[in-house]
């Protein structure tokens, strides 16, 4: 679990060493290592309750963390006041899930967009801050007058855009994105997720993009980190993740996400985990996904995997090799008869 | 565990339809007026079927499922027919439908924590359907609960049994859901959204405890959802919503091989896929949103955001039909476009040019 030391420092735009999170005894986050270069996209999947949204709080200070480093290009944020961090805050924005429940409903679009820049130092004329408001609104494919509304008068798809406009005002380096389109319809989704991807491109801040949906990811996302019970489980290139998943986690999760097509639904050999992800009050002894995992075995329940290379990535798992082979879930009895 | 049903079924239209729903139009009175909700719907449901309704949020589906065991507030007017084994539910008066909920059309919702009491467990709630409907026993029904829990596939049901919702997973409650749903035999189950709140790894579960249902009870389902993935693993036929019509209608490999109207084809590629975006960085979007209507026009409601419409999408409403000119469409597949999206290499052009 050591950083990733062949990134030069400077390439960094985030940096996660041991992050932990504890609520009083419920281990939420447990030890996460991650790094995003500059201008990359990383995609942190896992299912409800794996700590990947508590990862990203604890990126942008909503909570502190109880152990563990992270830094934001370069500079250890990890236990800065709430003024220090005002410095370092216009550096990454977060983006979240519900756009209803993240704009102020008393305030107008405008000031919603705008009120990164108020509280940034050095004051900015009244005339420059509507400027650069309706540039970013622009931007995200909104017009002008969207300022002047209240963000209930929106549709779900544009008050997104609006939470996507306020983030970017500041130009952070580091984007989070919060499951940013779970709550839209499939269509509004795409054009959101598109957004998102050309805003990336053609500003070249580096994100996190924390989602359960893996199809969602993978045209977005360089590199791929999943998630299970408050760690890592898996890491590596979005090309190796969906072409040749290590991890038999990120093989269930692959084959449980249904695919719109029929014939190939039909085929798939479903791997059923069964209901429950276990308490993060009290994790499974060894490796934490053995009491869903199908191909567990003794040394499962006895022993940590690490978090160990694979050549493309990471996966900790005692069954995949030092050259990422192991077996397939998918290819399996979901009885656990493979041995 | 995907069991491969689909060959003993897909739409027998010789055999008598339980669920035969025509031209049901529900309308809402609101304090800005009126919504059209739902236009005059035709929907079959065989026995032993799984339907799938699709749609986006606000076009119909869940409202056309509640009205059928009147389950819409007073504000909705509804009209059109609906029967039921030959039995007229709407306009039925209060007793007929008290009767046919639970034991003909039972329902699961999205969220079973909001729709399971919190204080009674889950034995007492499984077992308060048959008591009231099938005049059984405390005793008799707790047994008889314990052996639905085991159906739907909740390990050690006899300990189950006594917990309280808050003590299960949000699976493992969904299951419960079901317990319920079925518990008198329902002919009838709609589920609606039945999955949305699950993980993914979860949801597989959920999909396979109803088609076991179907498989051994014979129980037709009402499927809605918005994920044409969802669709895709469990349905036999798709009915398409849009706007408060139905807009397509086919068996469910016929709808994703060919679909034919401009609104399926585009949601089906605007719906990321594992697999298919390899090498392309961008999913293809419906631009515009999903009308809200005070009244329906005659007009297709799809027109303002169809890259293929003119005046006379504009000027008159398609109907729902397999009988079109530019295409030769199988006489189960029924779709209410004036230029259906044809032959499958001209499809996606549809939504977005």
């Amino acid at each position: 679990m050591k950083p990733d030391t062949d990134v030069a420092l400077e390439e960094v735009a985030l940096e996660l060493e041991d992050l932990v999170m504890h609520f009083g005894s419920v281990r939420a986050v447990d030890g996460v290592s991650l790094s995003i270069r500059k201008g990359q996209v990383t995609a942190l999947v896992g299912e409800s309750g794996s700590g990947k949204s508590t990862v990203g709080r604890c990126i942008v200070r909503l909570l502190e963390p109880t152990a563990g480093v992270v830094r934001i290009g370069g500079v250890d944020v990890t236990h800065l006041s709430r003024r220090q961090m005002r410095r370092h805050g216009k550096e990454v924005s977060i983006v979240f899930q519900d756009p209803a429940g993240s704009l102020d409903p008393r305030m107008l679009v405008g000031d919603v967009v705008g009120e990164p820049l108020r509280l940034q130092a050095g004051r900015i004329s009244r005339r420059d801050r509507e400027e650069r408001i309706n540039e970013e609104l622009g931007r995200v494919g909104l017009r002008a007058e969207v300022a002047r509304r209240y963000p209930h008068e929106l549709s779900g798809g544009q008050r997104q855009r609006v939470s996507i406009a306020r983030a970017l005002i500041s130009s952070p380096s580091l984007l989070i994105a919060d499951e940013p389109t779970s709550a839209l319809d499939v269509s509004v989704q795409a054009s959101v997720l598109n957004l998102l991807a050309d805003l990336q491109r053609d500003i070249g801040f580096a994100c996190l993009f924390i989602t359960h949906d893996l199809s969602a990811v993978e045209y977005l996302a360089d590199d791929v980190a999943v998630m299970y019970l408050g760690q890592l489980v898996e890491k590596g290139s979005r090309e190796r993740v969906f072409a040749r998943p290590a991890h038999p986690y990120t093989q269930a999760l692959l084959a449980a996400a249904p695919v719109a097509d029929p014939p190939r639904q039909r085929a798939r050999k479903a791997v059923l985990l069964g209901d429950d992800l276990p308490s993060a009050l009290d994790p499974p002894s060894g490796c934490r996904f053995h009491t869903r995992c199908p191909l567990a075995f003794d040394r499962c329940t006895a022993e940590v995997p690490q978090l160990l290379g694979i050549g493309d990535g990471d996966a900790a798992c005692h069954l995949v090799g030092p050259d990422g082979a192991g077996p397939d879930v998918r290819q399996t009895n979901s009885a656990g008869s493979l041995r | 565990m995907t069991s491969p049903t689909q060959t003993h079924l897909g739409a027998p239209q010789d055999v008598a339809p339980v669920l035969d729903v025509r031209g049901l139009s529900v309308t809402f009175t609101t304090e800005s007026g009126t919504v059209s909700a739902v236009d005059n719907v035709d929907l079959t449901l065989a026995p032993g079927e799984i339907v799938g309704i699709v749609g986006e949020s606000g076009c119909g589906k869940s409202v056309t499922a509640m009205s059928l065991a009147g389950l819409l507030p007073r504000s909705a007017r509804v009209s059109g027919s609906a029967r039921l084994q030959g039995t007229e539910l709407i306009g039925a008066p209060e007793s007929v439908l008290r009767a046919a909920r639970g034991q003909s059309i039972a329902y699961i919702f999205q969220e079973p924590m909001s729709s399971l009491n919190p204080v009674l467990t889950v034995g007492r709630q499984v077992g308060e359907v048959l008591q009231v409907h099938e005049g059984l026993s405390r005793k008799q029904a707790r047994a008889r609960a314990v052996e639905l829990l085991t159906l739907v596939g909740i390990p050690s049901p006899l300990q189950r049994v006594d917990n309280y919702p808050h003590q299960l997973s949000g699976g493992m409650r969904q299951r419960v859901m079901i317990a319920m749903a079925v518990a008198c035999g329902p002919t009838v189950l709609v589920a609606d959204e039945p999955t949305t709140a699950l993980d993914v790894t979860v949801q597989a579960g959920i999909l396979d405890v109803l088609r076991e249902l179907r498989d051994r009870l014979g129980t037709s389902i009402l499927f809605i959802t918005h994920d044409l993935g969802v669709i895709a693993d469990v349905a036999d036929r798709v009915v398409v919503m849009y706007a408060g019509r139905v807009v397509e209608r086919a068996p469910v490999d016929e709808l994703f091989a060919h679909p034919q109207h401009h609104y399926t084809a585009g949601l089906l590629v605007a719906t990321p896929t594992p697999g298919r975006h390899a090498g392309t960085d961008r999913l293809q979007e419906i631009p515009g949103l999903v009308p809200v209507l005070s009244t329906q026009p005659d007009a297709c409601t799809f027109a303002e955001r169809c890259s293929a419409a003119d005046a006379q999408c504009l000027g008159s409403a398609p109907a729902l039909s397999s009988d079109h000119d530019v295409v030769a469409l199988r006489p189960d597949h029924l779709v209410a476009c004036w230029y259906p999206c044809g032959n499958p290499s001209a499809q996606h052009q549809g939504g977005r040019a």
